[in-house]
């Protein structure tokens, strides 16, 4: 400890000589480009990093080695020397059909899982001949109302060799069970499937605002989901605890860590508390972070979420078992940042935020094409989205070593800050009482909704850049890409499979099973098993939301 | 009340299924602090509650953010409900993701002007104040 101390006493002197010597002599003949240097999020960065700002990190206790507690350097010993990433990019739009094939060229191009993006309809637990569908449907993802379009979705890809990510997340429940219920007539194991559905509703509350039921019921149905899978799908990861959408509304990197992963951490409160085993359901909880412009930030943004869930999980929840304390993310780049401006430019950010992403250790991977800020993407701006991530694993080297950072003053430093930051955060919402109690007083969704205001305000001073927007603007810019339009009779072709499905069913065997989705929802039950029952008797997806809202009614969102 | 001293006042409307609100609350506030009064839908709103919430808080302008695509659908309803309950000055501005091919038929239908991603909230305060019909 002595001899620790004298180093660090060094290190200030050494500091402190260069400082008042080859420093002031620099700024003596160039002073600095601005008397302030920020982060995207408005985060202070110094001039400097050496190892006075890393004085208090210990490489046992806080680096460690890849594949080690508290897996800063991340979970796997060898980094991707073993597995790339899964190259997964979200994709959906128009009918089932359409993004079927979209699917099945992506598959074909080497990417190596799929990830479903659904309409807006969907997400709202709305079938498409619903008047509140109207001008929705197929627009924003892929139109799904039962059964039979999810048949039509997944029809020729074989559920128990590629894995699939469901961006669902109010009406998840009735998503994964549609899911399953393809699995079984493809004759896959429930027991050998896997695939991730989104299915966090804390985040809908504070950011992504597509919520169907008050927020206590809506977290009853996500333990649901959590118990059946422990169970019966043991390999499924049942939630994908997003940090992107809070990141897109707005949030600071450090926002987007600390409500995450306190997010996370309400999750397994819920899931001890409803009896289930920590050691079972806890290492199928996944994470999904963005990808933003700020290189290290992101960086270290990774680096601290993997360190505070080991410890999380091993001091506050006593875990032993390394799957436990080991944290699994997706990353996707930021859509917030992509510009109309110039729309090639955003192929250039979309690299460089999937090279953060992969220095931070992501799992998998999304890379937004360059058309995102105009449309949904077409078939060639989704090829180099693809392409850009082959790039990274194949050609630039960076993923050859594990952790190719660790260690750097700056990075760790900046682990360290964003680690006792998001601590800070965990200590105001455990004061109201927890991540629920947090949503219903409004405090994340302000926090949020100021930190886009300020950056907004910074942008307009011209203290943040974005290229071709507030500088270097272009006047008589050309439209310069095509984009994708989907034809407004995708709703037409929607309403008439809904018809023939309804048409063709035995409804009296959908009423009664919708009655005991209703029953099981009353009753406390899980309501897995029920919605099953449902979806296998293509019940829609509208009629088995309205079940449940027949029940838990509908949330609605106070002022703030 | 005379214009020089009345503020502005305008509705912020988010119709649709979408929840991607972070636009509208940053022009809601940017408004604000340009000094126009704002009144702020809430998410989800028919363009009937739109029109409804327009008379009856008896603004000056409408704006309406759409990222989802239905803007074809939805703001040429609101434009007409407005018309079809007289008010025919009220100012209709719609921000978010349109494609440059929808610009000028949505102008045809009554709406004043289109403000896509990158525009600053000055710019469309700028526009607002200089474009809202005096008030008797």
């Amino acid at each position: 400890m002595q001899e620790l101390k004298e180093a660090s006493s060094q290190d200030q002197l050494k500091r402190n000589r260069w400082e008042e010597i080859t420093l002031q002599k620099s700024l003596g003949r160039q002073p600095e480009r601005t008397s302030k240097f920020q982060t995207v999020s408005l985060a202070n960065i110094a001039r400097l990093y050496d190892p006075t700002d890393v004085a208090d990190v210990s490489f046992d206790r806080d680096i460690s080695f890849p594949g080690e507690f508290p897996y800063t350097r991340g979970i796997h010993a060898t980094g991707y020397r073993g597995k790339l990433w899964t190259m997964r990019q979200f994709a959906g739009f128009g009918t089932p059909e359409e993004t079927n094939a979209r699917f099945k060229y992506l598959l074909k191009e080497g990417q190596t899982g799929l990830s479903v993006a659904y309409d807006l309809p969907a997400l709202m637990g709305y079938d498409a001949d619903s008047s509140l569908s109207e001008g929705e449907v197929g627009k924003c993802g892929v139109a799904v109302s039962s059964l039979a379009d999810m048949e039509a979705l997944f029809e020729g890809i074989p559920l128990d060799q590629v894995t699939v990510s469901q961006t669902i997340n109010a009406p998840a429940s009735v998503f994964l069970a549609m899911y399953l219920v393809v699995a079984e007539k493809q004759n896959a194991d429930w027991k050998k499937i896997s695939g991730t559905l989104q299915n966090d509703i804390l985040k809908e509350y504070i950011a992504q605002k597509e919520w169907i039921y008050p927020i206590r019921s809506a977290m009853k149905l996500v333990i649901d989901t959590f118990e059946f899978c422990t169970n019966h799908v043991p390999r499924y990861n049942p939630i994908s605890v997003s940090g992107y959408h809070i990141r897109e509304a707005g949030a600071t990197a450090l926002q987007e860590l600390a409500f995450t992963l306190r997010d996370g951490i309400e999750y397994v409160d819920w899931g001890m508390r409803a009896g289930l085993d920590l050691e079972r359901f806890v290492p199928r909880i996944s994470f999904f972070f963005n990808a933003h412009n700020d290189f290290f930030e992101e960086i270290a943004k990774y680096r601290a979420a993997r360190r505070i869930w080991a410890r999380v999980m091993r001091d506050q929840f006593g875990a032993v078992n390394e799957r436990v304390m080991q944290m699994r993310f997706h990353t996707q780049t930021a859509g917030v940042s992509l510009t109309v401006q110039q729309p090639l430019n955003n192929i250039v950010r979309v690299a460089i935020q999937a090279l953060a992403g992969v220095l931070g250790g992501t799992q998998s991977l999304h890379t937004d094409a360059y058309d995102e800020a105009l449309a949904l993407p077409t078939d060639r701006a989704a090829l180099i989205a693809l392409r850009t991530q082959q790039i990274i694993a194949e050609e630039t080297g960076v993923a050859n070593t594990a952790d190719p950072l660790g260690g750097s003053y700056f990075v760790e430093a900046l682990t360290t800050e964003m680690e006792q930051g998001a601590l800070d955060y965990f200590d105001r919402i455990d004061a109201m009482g927890g991540m629920v109690e947090a949503v219903e007083k409004g405090f994340p969704q302000r926090e949020v909704q100021d930190s886009a205001y300020q950056y907004q305000k910074a942008l307009e001073r011209g203290e943040q850049t974005i290229v071709g927007v507030n500088k270097y603007a272009m006047a008589d810019e050309l439209q310069e890409v095509p984009i994708l339009v989907i034809d407004e009779n995708v709703r037409n072709h929607q309403v008439e499979r809904l018809e023939r499905t309804r048409a063709q069913r035995d409804n009296s065997a959908v009423e009664r099973t919708l009655d005991a989705v209703r029953k099981a929802a009353q009753r406390g039950d899980n309501t897995m098993p029920a919605t099953i029952d449902a979806v296998r008797e293509y019940a829609t997806l509208g009629e088995i939301c309205s079940a449940l809202r027949d029940v838990y009614g509908i949330y609605e969102e106070p002022a703030i | 009340m005379d214009n020089s001293t009345r503020k502005i006042r305008v509705l912020v409307a988010k119709p649709g299924l979408d929840g991607h609100d972070r636009g509208a609350k940053v022009i809601a506030r940017a408004l604000r602090d340009a000094g126009m009064e704002v009144i702020y839908t809430g998410l989800r709103q028919t363009p009937e509650m739109i029109a409804a919430a327009a008379l009856q808080e008896d603004v000056d302008a409408v704006g309406v953010s759409i990222l989802s695509g239905a803007h074809n659908t939805l703001c040429p309803r609101i434009v007409s409900l407005l018309r079809e309950q007289g008010m025919t000055d009220t100012l209709v501005v719609l921000g978010g993701i349109v494609p440059q091919e929808d610009i000028a038929k949505l102008k045809e239908q009554g709406v004043a002007e289109i403000f896509l991603p990158g525009t600053s909230t000055q710019e469309i305060a700028t526009f607002i104040r200089e474009n809202v019909k005096p008030r008797e």
